[in-house]
């Protein structure tokens, strides 16, 4: 029988990985050995716990206690004065002006958070199927088997008004029944794990912190429509999301989850994972299933529509990681408990990957129709480093730029896109006002250019032609007509593209000119960034007459562009300037500025000064 | 897996494995840990009352520890909480005497009343 008196719960999600959480738990292991504890302690692995900017961190039970930014060099006194005294260490706890958060339930990131998808995440250890169990795993499989006809899985899944979380939000059970009305012996379930948006990490978070919620979640759909087989399409970026599903394949095999005759009834299930090779568009649900037989991934002309013909031109269901991971609470707790969160339109909760300048980033999950303003200041904590809110980019790529006149927008899909923005998977970059509108539009626009797959000219053009023209504003080479043109261009893209790509990635660009025309309109006639971010449009100046002369500026400059002496102090070779901001950096009494707008190269007031001397 | 029983007993091994993680217990055990009361003996104390706690197969008892609890002479302290009952405390705490104080409050209920120093009221 066992000893163990307390679990260290520590987190392993890929964030806190890149803290050095692996390193972490191998120093735990030793302290803990050298202390003869290991009898009495477990150091348990879990998935993402959400507060990624706390990294590493790890929760000690059975106190509950909530350890943040842990590090090496604090293991010894953790293991001392916790794990063998019970004296829990206040300094590695959260604390806020003062206060201190000693359990996760007071920490202020977690108090408006309602964890459906989420619940075991960073709680279990992902890689032992009892653990799932011991959480209710599997009871929902086990009621839709014996208890239910697919009909029923379906109306229940009607009922709680689930919708797709992958982005485009199109009703769950509507999907199913299309592929449920196909007579058809041969049906497939997709999980499409391809996550792709630049700063998204729910569904990578979902795989890796609860792989068998995941699966039990396909297994329900695929009784529900009729399949007996299912691929994991999972990006090849995602190695350790790989690993856990397959792992979490192999247990439920030996369990008895997968094979044949599941819990006594004619259903018969198996799984397996494909690796996609991390385009883009291979999130789009035809150019999966065009990766997924082994093709190039080209989307493909709807209709016909997956669920008519899809995988080897059989019915098909594809669904996002986070619906497959609603379902089991679902069919547990019931259609009213899930239609009771959120609005009336949008069902549920959200899980969202909180990502740029806050002070509170990570994963989290939030009921529907929450204020973009809560989730901002609330759950994320606000602006990092005091500064001012300026713009939230939601839906990654495919979505759009809003700013702080819709911080009272609430969450949804409709709400979204009626603003110009869209759901989209999950993804929220919240920026200050460091950034340049016309730049973020760029970065996403080049995300789009680079992921486009070929196939329709107007996006394979479009997007390039959009991209060019944004290139030459934030060069100080825009012209009056740019605007026009980027708009028209941009509409010309989204008609006339033929998948979800091209049809939404001008989103960012027409939501910034909408919401940030000034800022486009500094750049193309004021020649001048406001935020001080394009290279071209501003310019650094030595004030002479504080500068001690000291030379450093001159030395560490890279372009060797800054001349002077100890007695003339130095000035910049504007002409020659590479705007690296090193001098910035160096300066010992910062006399060296930054400024907004390119430098006056007319000589017009030193030809005064000489003119002032003739007169 | 043939059936939702099959499945429910494997869970309640599972929860049993996994009771640290809930907050939910009948049975408190807090072992002082300080340094006078590791020096006296609280880690064998300790061990002990886990031992016994785990060969009854006691699932709703939480055992942890905590620090100096300034009743120095009389270490190794052992506090026994129960929801809704005064907090009992023992002193002078051997390993015998911990399995005793399992056996005698935890499982039958009845205080080891010549080895208490102090009943406190919540």
């Amino acid at each position: 029988m066992s000893l163990k008196r307390t679990d260290v719960l520590l987190c392993c999600g890929s964030g806190c990985v890149s803290a050095g959480a692996l390193k972490l738990k191998e120093k735990l292991l030793q302290e803990i050995v050298k202390r003869g504890l290991s009898d009495e302690i477990n150091i348990i692995e879990t998935g993402c716990m959400g507060p990624c900017d706390y990294g590493p961190v790890m929760m000690v039970y059975p106190e509950g206690v909530f350890y943040k930014k842990v590090a090496l060099t604090d293991v010894e006194e953790l293991v001392e004065e916790h794990f063998m005294k019970g004296r829990p260490i206040k300094r590695l706890m959260v604390q806020e002006s003062e206060e201190v958060y000693p359990t996760k339930k007071e920490i202020p990131f977690y108090q408006l958070q309602e964890k459906v998808a989420l619940k075991n995440c960073g709680l279990i250890n992902p890689e032992k199927i009892e653990e799932y169990i011991a959480t209710g795993g599997y009871e929902a499989l086990g009621k839709v088997l014996t208890e239910m006809k697919p009909a029923d899985v379906i109306q229940i899944i009607k009922d709680s008004g689930l919708r797709g979380r992958g982005g485009a939000g199109f009703p769950t059970a509507m999907k199913w029944k299309f592929v449920y009305d196909q007579k058809n012996d041969e049906k497939y379930v997709i999980c499409n794990g391809d996550e792709g948006d630049p700063g998204a990490f729910m569904d990578r978070s979902l795989l890796e912190g609860d792989p068998h919620k995941i699966l039990e979640g396909m297994m329900i759909a695929a009784y529900a429509v009729g399949a007996k087989k299912g691929f994991f399409y999972i990006r090849a970026e995602y190695p350790l999301a790989i690993k856990r599903i397959k792992i979490a394949i192999e247990q439920s095999k030996k369990y008895g989850f997968l094979g044949e005759a599941i819990f006594d009834s004619d259903f018969a299930f198996d799984a397996e994972v494909r690796t996609g090779a991390g385009a883009f568009v291979c999130g789009e649900e035809t150019a999966l299933i065009a990766s997924l037989e082994g093709k190039r991934g080209h989307p493909v002309l709807k209709p016909p529509y997956p669920a008519i013909s899809g995988l080897w031109n059989k019915p098909t269901l594809v669904n996002n990681v986070e619906t497959l991971a609603n379902l089991s609470a679902i069919i547990i707790n019931g259609a009213d408990w899930f239609s009771k969160m959120g609005t009336e339109t949008s069902k549920g909760t959200k899980v969202f990957a909180l990502t740029g300048d806050l002070n509170n980033t990570g994963l989290v999950e939030v009921p529907m129709g929450i204020t973009l303003k809560d989730l901002i200041y609330k759950v994320g904590g606000g602006i990092s480093e005091g500064k001012k809110f300026k713009a939230v980019q939601l839906g990654g790529p495919s979505g759009g730029c809003l700013m702080d006149e819709h911080l009272s927008v609430q969450i949804d899909y409709e709400s979204l896109q009626q603003k110009g923005a869209m759901m989209g998977s999950g993804g929220v970059i919240v920026m200050d006002d460091s950034n340049c509108m016309v730049n973020v539009a760029k970065f996403f626009l080049e995300f789009s250019v680079e992921e486009s797959c070929g196939k329709c000219t107007p996006c394979r053009v479009g997007l390039r032609e959009m991209y060019l023209i944004l290139d030459r504003i934030t060069k100080g080479e825009g012209k009056p007509e740019d605007l026009d043109k980027l708009e028209k261009l941009g509409k010309t893209v989204k008609e006339l593209s033929l998948c979800g790509l091209g049809q939404s990635a001008p989103n960012p660009v027409l939501s910034t000119i909408r919401y940030f025309r000034k800022e486009y309109e500094e750049h193309i006639f004021n020649k001048r960034c406001e935020a001080k971010v394009c290279p071209d449009l501003v310019h650094f100046l030595i004030d002479k007459d504080k500068c001690l002369g000291c030379g450093l500026c001159a030395q560490k400059c890279p372009a060797k562009c800054i001349i002077g002496s100890r007695e003339e102090k130095y000035e910049i070779v504007q002409t020659d300037c590479v705007k690296c901001s090193t001098c910035v950096e160096v300066c010992p009494v910062n006399v060296i500025e930054k400024l907004s707008g390119q430098f006056d190269a007319s000589p017009k007031q030193e030809f005064k000064k000489y003119a002032d001397l003739y007169e | 897996m043939k059936t939702l029983e099959e499945l429910r007993k494997i869970r309640e091994k599972a929860q049993n494995e996994m009771k640290m993680r809930n907050s939910e217990s009948r049975v408190k055990v807090v072992v002082g840990m300080g340094t006078s009361g590791i020096a006296l003996g609280a880690r064998d104390v300790m061990k002990a009352i886990l031992d016994e706690v785990s060969n009854r197969k006691l699932t709703d008892v939480l055992v942890t520890q905590t620090g100096e609890k300034g009743l120095s002479s009389m270490e190794p302290v052992v506090d026994v909480i129960e929801k809704g009952k005064p907090k009992i405390t023992y002193g002078n705490v051997t390993p015998e005497n911990a399995r005793k104080i399992v056996v005698e409050h935890i499982v039958n209920g009845k205080v080891v009343s010549d080895l208490v120093v102090a009943t406190k009221n919540d």
